[in-house]
Parts: structure tokens; C-alpha cells; sequence
């Protein structure tokens, strides 16, 4: 209220988040990647109503209503295009997108896809926890063949999508994995994401200790990837396809040009289109 | 009951069908087809006539046909000129021309024709198909090919444009300067066609049998050449709209073709989208932004689109959504118009979910309800869906400059910091003031799960009741104006009608009452919300109602048996696409429904 008389106050991870109580199971990965969000945002003191965060369907999705930021909670899958649209048409807002891996990878593949090579500057958080969680547990795309479950009894028997190779051969600009259980070094990945121009995606592992209890040994697995970034999008495919699924840290940077956002500026008035179609 | 009804009444309808023995408007207007196989250049000498006609002072339209090949298959442009406005092609054709006759049989049931009609082919391709000599109009043949080639760098396009701008009486000069004006290559050639029109002016000079229209009055400055898809995305840049996301599908490519560079040129941006399901849920996600937005699609596109226009519903984000309609189900008939998608329009959508239906009627009205639905849209904080068809989209016409309606957006926007601010509030008109992301202090979730006042997710039924009831009310209450129809006419029988065919409905009005029938013509403009008090009123003194569209399951007799009662019992005609209503076969129908007596006698 009172923003143009007192000096700008420090914001931190507190103020971006709202009083809406969160409807994850305790010991949910999203709990943290909301706080790696916040703290993210507070980094970059961005004011709260200068962030949009846009997202689809499940678990994941529900964050935008726990931020303190302008949220759209969308249709299932289409989250990508909704922030496309949005970030297309109102350049000045700061644009993040979350999701998990059933609505990003799978209903939502192709705008995954094509979002990676539109290359719109916003920044994509995937919790992927390799589960349907809020239908209450079937494979999504990331998830392992062999994994039983009511849907696929036996697994589905299909190979795992490979969120990250496919991020790089579509384009992305910017490639990244985190861990939910590592919130200061997810938020530190996220704030390089948004200072990222260009399209930035971050994979972040987040465990769902309902259907897939087995995830809480990640923590044990994960470490910081052992290179530095590269501006090489087949080194950095490489190594991701090698790797063992754990590395954790900004694993690509390119400095491909972003897609153009309207310029809201008029070179003639509307009256003057009308030229076209006088006789 | 209402099948049995309708196909009673069609059955009525029906025997009515039948070429006239002559034009109804001869010496008021001219049909012309231009016919040929792919690169004779009909399409080019067709919009060239139009371009003609438009500077001899008269009216006009151009409606293209053409075969299933993507470039080179066999092409029509079907021309009919007037001294009056006109909006529909004519029973039959008073000219067809054609280049050469490979394939062109195929437009047989496009270009119908009479005794007294004329077909004009070239004397080395052989003899007019029987389809079309079938009709005993007289047929000469003229070595087309072989005088274009006598004029080294001419082209037989340009003698036919000479030969069919001469029958039809448009005057040398304005060919002359139709020509001239579109000509892009050397001055050569430029001189080579104008001579191969003037021969063939010269030529149709000693052809008689066929009625010249006069010129009409100069009209420079006061009108428009225009398409309906044109005009659509004009009417939208006028009423606000600066961001479009597109997927191209015919017919509706054309439209969002116009607008990528206006976009720009006014300070907007059109964004081409991998899939429907991508660019709908792009222009809600622009709307959210306060950008107005909108994208075109035909049928199948709409299909896709459905459950995302339910959440512009459910988070009352304002899109315009404009379905240049084609024949359906499925891939359908890509390249044709019919008004099928309908009942799709008005009830497609998942859960109980108010959306605006508006038609245009008329390749003028496009731009006009194109406009209209990005005011409704934005003030009403909903989806409104506009229903052209490939008719109106892709036909060219000459039209009056029209008056710019003033139609604006003007959405119901929250000021910073607001007290106590719910974006949901459930108000007295149903329209709650809308957050924009950048303003401070009203920072809200826009969702397509149900929610409180607040916006807060919410499966409580107090909630549910609140908001179903709102975004019914804003609707349902809204003061709509006079432009939910056009009214015309008096008479104690009512033809209620929408979209392309109103043109040819209002001609077949027309040549009813000159038999002495008169009936009132109701085109509705706006389809949904539905207006009972308004059609009441423009129903009052009416006993009987003929409801005519252009589909195979009578769409809008049964829709508007749905929502509104209509006295006496409603009858149908209605016909599926490709071919146009013909304005003498719905003449016969009406005379036939309204001499047939009482409603009663209609249906025993």
C-alpha cells in the first residue's frame, strides 16, 4: 500500500507465497520445489504480481494457487500453450510453468515438443515423480516398464520418454535437473532459468512417497553433475543419455534467439487498414 | 415426434425443387461461370470481372470452386453481378465459359443451367459435355486457344475475361482497367492482353441471346471488395483483438492469412500454433494477460477445441472463437460450406457451460458480428463462438463501405490494491471485475477447477450453485440490442433462418411475395444465449414458422424447438451442402407451406 513512500522492502521467499493450504500428501517433493520457487523468486526480488505461473493438470499443478503470483490453472496437458500465449502477448510479465511428468510428457508431449523449439523466454518446472499420482497411481511416460500397478498390471512394458534428450534435440535453450530434496540448489537452478532469455527447462525430481515410497532413497543417488555446463547441445546430449539419471545441476546453455514477443506498438491505425478494401 | 414432423415438412418441401424457365432478375443481375482445368487462369479472370463490375457501378459476388487437387485440378469461379446489393448465386447461370473441358463435368450440379442460357467453348476441344447441353442452352464454339496464340504473349484468360465481361455489359474500360490495375509483369505482355480483351469484346458483340446489365451510378470511395474470411478478421482487429494464434485448416487458412500482417501493423502479433488444442488455450492464455485474442478454425478444429473454450467458461476468460464452417462429420468435405456445426456450436461443450453463438449473415455482417463477438466476449468475460462457413468465408463480394458499428472492447478490470478484491464475486449482472496480471495487490488464480468467490478450488455445492448461476446470469441478462436479428417483412408466417443462406432465404422472400405470399424474415444473429422475449416480440401476429438451414439433421428447427416456443407447428427445410440453397427452390417451398393452409392440414 504504501510502495511509493517507503524504500523498496526486501521480499523474501514468504512474500510470494499465498495462504492456500497446499492438498499434497505430507512428505510430497512439492513441498520443496514450491519452496525452491519462492526463494528463487525472492533471489530476484521480482515483485509478486510481475510473475505469472501457468500450469495444467495433477499434483504439481495445483502451485499456482500456493504462490502469491498471478496463477492459471488450466486444462490438462496444455500449460505450455496457455504461457505461450501468454508471455507472446504480455512481454513485461516473468513467466514460469509448472507441471508434472503425466501432464508435460505425456497429454501435453507435443506442446513439450514445440515449446523446446519455439524457444518463447519462460521457464518450464517439471516435478517428475514417474507416476500418475492425483488419479492415484498408473504409469506416466517416465516411469519404468517393468513397474506394477492396477492400470498395466506388470508394467506397461514400454521404455521410459527421456525428458531431457528430447529437450535438447526439440531446441530448448536451456537444460536443466534438480532434486526436490536439494530446495537452495533447485532454487538457484530455477533463478538461473528465469535470467535464462530464451526457453529454460528444469527436470526436477520429486519424490511422491504415496505411490512410489521407493523414491525417498533419491536422495541417496542424486550429486551435482561432474562437468560444467555446455553451450554443445549433442555434448550435453551425450552425457544426459549416459549419465546416470542423478546428475544434478544446469546441464546445457545455449544462446539461441528468443522467439519475438508483441510489440504492442502500432505503425498505422486501424482505419488505415481499411485501404485495402476500398474500391 | 419432431423427426416425423420434419420429415413430413420436407417431403412437402421438397417436390418443389426445379430450375425456372428463366431468370427471375434477368436484366437486374448476370451469372457467369468461368470453368477450366488448373493454370487456365478462370480463378484470375473471375476476380477480375468482379474487380470490373465493382468499377462499372455495380454489385457482385465471386464464389470459387474447385476440385480435390491441392494446385492444378479443375477450377470454377462463379460470378453474379447486380445493380442491387446481392449476397447468393442465382438458380442457374445466364453464361459458362469454359476454357476447355477436361474435368470440368464435375460442376455440372454447380452450374446449373436453363434453355436460354448460353455455353461457350473452345472449338478445339470438342463439343460441350452432354451434362450441360443436356439443359438445351445454346452452345458456340470459338477457337479460344487459337486467337490468344495469334496475339504472341497473350493469354486466353484474358480474351475470356474480354468475352464475359462483354456479354455481361460491363464496359470496355473498366475491364481495360481491371486489367491494368492487377497487372504486375512487363508492359509487353500488358499490351498483348489488353488486345486479346478487346477481341474478346469485340467477339461477344456479335453473340446475342444473353441480357447486358446496365452500369450502374460511379461509387468510388463507397465501396468494398472484400471476402467474408477478410472481413471477419477485420471486424476483429476492430473490435480490439491483438493477439491471434493460428492453425491452418480450410477454409478458415484465408482469414488468419489477412490478419498475420495487419496484426503487426497495428501493434499486434499472430503466433502459428503446433495443433487446435495448442492455439485456443494460447489465446486464453493472451486473454488472461488483458490482450483481447481470439483464433479462427472450421469443424474439426472446433471439435479439438471444446474443452478448452469450457475453461474460458468456468474461468470466465473472454476468446473468439470463429468456425468457418465446411460439410462434417470427420475430415468431411473440406472445400464446401454447410452449416452443420450447429448444434456443436450451441451445446458442445462438457458440464453446464453459457457460451455466446453468433452467425454473421452475410460476407458483409462478417465483419460486423466478427466485431460484435469481441464486444460480447470481452464485456461478458466469456467464449463466444462465430459461425461462418466456407461460403461466406471464401466468396468475394462488392459491397457498401459498412458503417463501422462501434463495437469495442471494453472489459471489467480490477484497480490495484482493491479491498477486500474476489475475482469471482458473484455481482448483481454476473460480471465480476477482472484482475490483470502486472497490477498490484489483486494477484488471483484463474481455474477451470470450480472455486469460490475468492477463486480458491472449491467442490462445495454452495459454491458450485453461486458460479453456475453467475456465469448463467451474465449471459442470460445482458441487454443485446437490436443486433440479435435482422427482422424483415409482415406477414402472419415467419421464415426464421441464420448464417449464409439468409441471402438466398431473402431473395426467395422476396419472389414469394411477388406471387402475392408475404412472409416475415427473421435472420438470427445471435444463437446463443437464446432470446425468448425478443423473438416473441418479433414473432407476435406470426401463426406459422418455416425454419430453413443448411444441414442434413435440421439443426436449428430442432434447437429452436428447444429453447423457444414457436407457434403453431414449425416446419423444415433444411438440405445438407455442397450445393447452395437455390432461391427458386425455397420460393416454391415457401409458397407451397404457406398455400398449403392451416398448420394442421400441413402435417395430416
Amino acid at each position: 500500500m504504501n510502495d511509493v513512500a517507503t524504500p523498496a522492502a526486501v521480499l523474501t521467499a514468504a512474500n510470494y507465497k499465498s495462504a492456500t493450504k497446499p492438498i499434497w500428501c505430507p512428505g510430497c517433493g512439492d513441498f520443496s520445489v514450491l519452496g525452491a520457487i519462492t526463494k528463487a523468486l525472492a533471489k530476484l526480488q521480482l515483485p509478486p504480481h510481475e510473475v505469472a505461473v501457468v500450469s495444467g493438470i495433477g499434483c504439481s499443478s495445483r502451485i499456482p494457487a500456493y504462490t502469491n503470483c498471478y496463477g492459471f490453472h488450466g486444462v490438462h496437458g496444455r500449460s505450455l500453450a496457455a504461457a505461450t500465449g501468454l508471455k507472446v502477448a504480455r512481454p513485461d510479465m516473468t513467466v514460469l510453468v509448472t507441471g508434472g511428468d503425466g501432464d508435460g510428457y505425456s497429454i501435453g508431449g507435443n506442446h513439450f515438443m514445440h515449446a523446446c523449439r519455439r524457444n518463447v523466454d519462460m521457464t518450464y518446472i517439471v516435478m517428475d515423480n514417474h507416476v500418475y499420482g492425483m488419479t492415484k497411481g498408473q504409469a506416466s511416460p517416465t516411469t519404468e516398464p517393468d513397474w506394477d500397478n492396477k492400470l498395466s498390471p506388470g508394467g506397461t512394458g514400454v521404455r521410459s520418454f527421456h525428458p531431457l534428450v528430447i529437450a535438447l534435440a526439440a531446441g530448448a535453450s536451456f537444460v536443466a535437473r534438480a532434486f526436490a530434496g536439494d530446495p537452495n540448489g533447485t532454487a538457484d537452478i530455477i533463478a538461473q532459468g528465469i535470467r535464462h532469455p530464451g526457453f529454460s527447462f528444469i527436470e526436477v525430481l520429486s519424490p511422491c512417497v504415496t505411490f512410489r515410497p521407493e523414491q525417498r532413497e533419491w536422495k541417496q543417488h542424486v550429486h551435482a553433475a561432474p562437468v560444467a555446463p555446455t553451450d554443445d547441445a549433442a555434448q550435453a546430449a551425450r552425457r544426459v543419455m549416459t549419465d546416470d539419471g542423478f546428475n544434478l545441476g544446469v546441464l546445457y546453455a545455449g544462446d539461441r534467439t528468443p522467439y519475438p514477443l508483441r510489440s504492442g506498438k502500432a505503425k498505422q491505425t486501424v482505419a488505415e487498414l481499411e485501404a485495402e478494401f476500398a474500391l | 415426434m419432431h423427426v416425423l414432423a420434419i420429415n413430413e415438412t420436407r417431403a412437402v418441401a421438397g417436390g418443389t425443387a426445379g430450375a425456372p424457365a428463366g431468370s427471375a432478375t434477368a436484366g437486374m443481375a448476370v451469372s457467369v461461370a468461368l470453368a477450366g482445368s488448373g493454370g487456365s487462369g478462370v480463378m484470375t479472370a473471375g476476380t477480375m470481372l468482379l474487380d470490373a463490375a465493382a468499377r462499372a457501378g455495380l454489385y457482385g459476388i465471386m464464389v470459387r470452386t474447385s476440385g480435390p487437387q491441392i494446385r492444378g485440378g479443375e477450377a470454377a469461379a462463379l460470378v453474379r453481378l447486380s445493380r442491387r446489393p446481392i449476397d447468393s448465386l442465382d438458380d442457374t447461370f445466364d453464361l459458362l465459359l469454359a476454357m476447355d473441358w477436361q474435368n470440368v463435368n464435375r460442376f455440372a450440379d454447380e452450374i446449373p443451367l436453363r434453355a436460354s442460357s448460353l455455353v461457350i467453348g473452345d472449338a478445339d476441344e470438342g463439343d460441350a459435355p452432354e451434362v450441360f447441353a443436356a439443359s438445351g442452352a445454346r452452345c458456340v464454339a470459338l477457337p479460344l486457344k487459337k486467337t490468344a496464340k495469334a496475339i504472341p504473349g497473350s493469354w486466353v484468360n484474358m480474351l475470356a475475361l474480354g468475352l464475359a465481361g462483354g456479354l455481361a455489359g460491363i464496359p470496355a474500360e473498366a475491364l481495360e482497367a481491371a486489367l491494368r490495375a492487377s497487372w504486375k509483369r512487363t508492359e509487353a505482355g500488358l499490351l498483348a492482353n489488353l488486345e486479346a480483351l478487346h477481341k474478346g469484346l469485340a467477339e461477344a458483340q456479335g453473340i446475342a441471346g444473353m441480357a447486358r446489365l446496365a452500369p450502374g451510378a460511379a461509387a468510388t470511395g463507397s465501396r468494398w471488395l472484400i471476402s467474408g474470411n477478410e472481413a471477419a478478421g477485420f471486424g476483429a482487429i476492430r473490435g480490439g483483438v491483438r493477439f491471434v494464434a493460428a492453425y491452418p485448416i480450410t477454409p478458415a487458412t484465408e482469414l488468419l492469412e489477412w490478419m498475420a500482417p495487419a496484426l503487426i501493423k497495428v501493434g499486434g502479433a499472430l503466433l502459428q500454433a503446433e495443433d487446435e488444442l495448442a492455439s485456443v488455450n494460447m489465446i486464453i492464455g493472451a486473454s488472461y494477460g488483458g490482450v483481447p485474442s481470439l483464433t479462427a478454425t472450421s469443424g474439426p478444429g472446433l471439435a479439438l477445441m471444446t474443452e478448452a473454450i469450457g475453461l474460458a467458461v468456468s474461468a470466465e476468460v473472454p476468446i473468439v472463437v470463429v468456425d468457418v464452417m465446411r460439410g462434417g462429420p470427420s475430415t468431411g468435405i473440406p472445400a464446401k460450406s454447410e452449416q452443420s456445426d450447429l448444434s456443436f456450436a450451441v451445446s458442445g461443450l462438457h458440464g453446464d457451460a453459457p457460451r455466446l453463438v453468433l452467425a454473421p449473415t452475410s460476407i458483409a455482417d462478417c465483419l460486423a458480428t466478427t466485431q460484435w463477438a469481441v464486444q460480447l466476449a470481452e464485456a461478458l468475460q466469456a467464449p463466444a463462438i462465430v459461425l461462418s462457413d466456407q461460403f461466406m468465408g471464401q466468396s468475394r463480394a462488392i459491397i457498401d463501405r459498412p458503417v463501422d458499428a462501434g463495437f469495442a472492447a471494453a472489459r471489467l478490470t480490477a484497480a490495484a490494491n482493491t479491498a477486500d478484491y474476489k475475482r469471482y464475486r458473484d455481482t448483481e449482472s454476473g460480471v465480476s471485475p477482472m484482475a490483470i496480471p502486472g497490477t498490484p495487490g489483486i494477484v488471483y488464480t484463474a481455474d477451470g477447477l470450480e472455486h469460490s468467490e475468492a477463486g480458491i478450488p472449491s467442490s462445495q455445492a454452495r459454491d458450485h450453485r453461486v458460479q453456475l448461476d453467475k456465469r448463467e446470469r451474465k449471459l442470460a441478462q445482458h441487454d443485446y440490442g437490436r443486433w440479435w436479428a435482422d427482422i424483415e417483412g409482415e406477414g402472419d408466417a415467419a421464415v426464421v433462418t441464420f448464417g449464409s443462406v439468409t441471402g438466398t432465404v431473402r431473395e426467395a422472400v422476396a419472389r414469394a411475395a411477388a406471387q402475392g405470399v408475404g412472409v416475415r424474415l427473421i435472420a438470427l444473429r445471435l444463437l446463443a444465449p437464446a432470446q425468448p422475449e425478443r423473438l416473441a416480440q418479433a414473432l407476435a401476429g406470426v401463426r406459422r414458422v418455416l425454419v430453413v438451414e443448411q444441414n442434413h439433421g435440421a439443426q436449428l428447427y430442432r434447437y429452436l424447438r428447444s429453447v423457444y416456443d414457436l407457434p403453431g407447428r414449425p416446419a423444415s427445410f433444411h438440405r445438407p451442402g455442397p450445393l447452395p440453397l437455390r432461391p427458386a427452390e425455397l420460393t416454391g417451398a415457401i409458397v407451397e407451406w404457406q398455400r398449403a393452409g392451416t398448420p394442421e392440414k400441413e402435417i395430416a
